[in-house]
């Protein structure tokens, strides 16, 4: 077993270039990877870079690759994932690498703009509120998706993300699914719109590697089947010319 | 990149989707066909017995081969357009050349068999 040393491989670089370096980090109790890293940075070497801010999984900050794999390190435990005391951490896959462990989110949010990820709405605050039933159908596939805190966990696992570099990607269409279904928002044309075709759901190949990885327990694929239908709803009324 | 045309790409996709309902159909015909009439051995004259002249197998497979004309080209053209870096135009008429040929040799064939029947 680990002993009470752990072996960490930490990806070390700008950009696309780089190389890994070894620290050996004392093991503690309900270790977490983010714990790790953090050791790293406050006891051996100040210049890491890496990112976090809540700590719980609620901000969705702290993804990186833990032994291959796109994970959220706050709660990830060391025991879960490094059986033979070896540890590897890299940047995700799929975002451009600012430094170490730090990667450059823009692409992924803008992704979440451009598949129109923004509720809009037509009421103002002199109307009263809207009711919409828990038990609804549009209700419940709006909770199915609404709870992701956009960690880019799915974005990284995503093969057609890496050949594609337009595909918009789980999260983002995710995302568009949960306001098709919010009954409040009037901008359900254009969004159809914005994720239909080779760079947004038409592109998902449905093997559910996002579903398999996300920190949420969300299931994306499904999100992107319903856009589908709905989109080829659309196309047949002629509503996304 | 051209903008794609979102609405053609959406129908494509339905097409393909409702071509794949009628093609689980006919091939779950086809099999449980020949399944059923191994048992007593087959032979080209028993199949040529069956399907010839025969007005239902004729419509039939002709079903078989417009839904496999319209699913296996789009699915071709969506591998092209992913795996390769041909041009898109390019990709469309390779497809569409390729939806001619499976038309022209898949109903050649429903049309042969339906005339040994001697009509
Ligand atoms: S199911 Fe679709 S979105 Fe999810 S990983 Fe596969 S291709 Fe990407
Ligand atoms: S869908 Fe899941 S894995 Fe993807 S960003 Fe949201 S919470 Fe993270
Ligand atoms: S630090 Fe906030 S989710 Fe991990």
């Amino acid at each position: 077993m680990s002993g009470d040393t752990l072996t960490v491989s930490v990806w070390r670089g700008d950009g696309d270039v780089g190389r890994y370096q070894e620290f050996e980090v004392p093991r503690q109790e309900s270790q977490t990877v983010l714990d790790v890293v953090t050791y790293i940075q406050r006891h051996i070497d100040p210049t890491l870079s890496y990112r976090f801010a809540c700590r719980v999984g609620v901000c969705g900050s702290c993804a990186m690759t833990v032994n291959g794999k796109p994970r959220w390190t706050c709660r990830t435990h060391v025991s879960k994932v490094a059986g033979d005391g070896r540890l590897e951490v890299a940047p995700l896959r799929n975002l451009q690498v600012i430094k170490d462990l730090s990667v450059d989110m823009t692409d992924f949010f803008d992704k979440w703009a451009r598949a129109e990820g923004r509720f809009q709405g037509a009421q103002t605050r002199d109307d009263d509120f809207a009711q919409v039933s828990p038990d609804s159908p549009k209700r419940r596939r709006a909770s199915a998706g609404i709870e992701c805190i956009g960690c880019g966990v799915c974005y990284a696992s995503c093969d057609v993300v890496a050949w594609n570099q337009d595909y918009l990607g789980p999260a983002a269409l995710n995302r568009a699914w949960t306001l098709v279904n919010d009954v409040r928002d009037i901008a359900d044309k254009q969004r159809l719109k914005a994720v239909a075709g080779d760079a947004g759901c038409h592109a998902c190949h449905s093997q559910q590697g996002c579903v398999e990885r996300c920190v949420k327990h969300l299931n994306p694929t499904q999100s992107i089947a319903g856009l589908k239908r709905a989109t080829a709803l659309a196309a047949l009324k002629g509503e996304l010319e | 990149m051209s903008a794609p045309n979102i609405q053609t790409e959406a129908r494509l996709w339905l097409a393909q989707r409702v071509s794949a309902m009628v093609l689980a159909v006919c091939i779950a015909v086809h099999l449980g066909t020949i399944v059923y009439a191994v048992r007593g051995g087959l032979s080209a004259a028993e199949i040529i017995g069956r399907v010839a002249g025969s007005e239902a197998w004729f419509a039939f497979y002709s079903v078989f081969v417009i839904a496999v004309t319209v699913h296996a080209p789009i699915g071709l053209r969506a591998i092209l357009n992913e795996m390769t870096k041909l041009p898109k135009t390019r990709v469309d008429l390779l497809c569409f050349l390729a939806a001619v040929l499976l038309a022209y040799l898949g109903l050649k064939v429903a049309w042969r068999f339906y005339m040994l029947g001697g009509a």
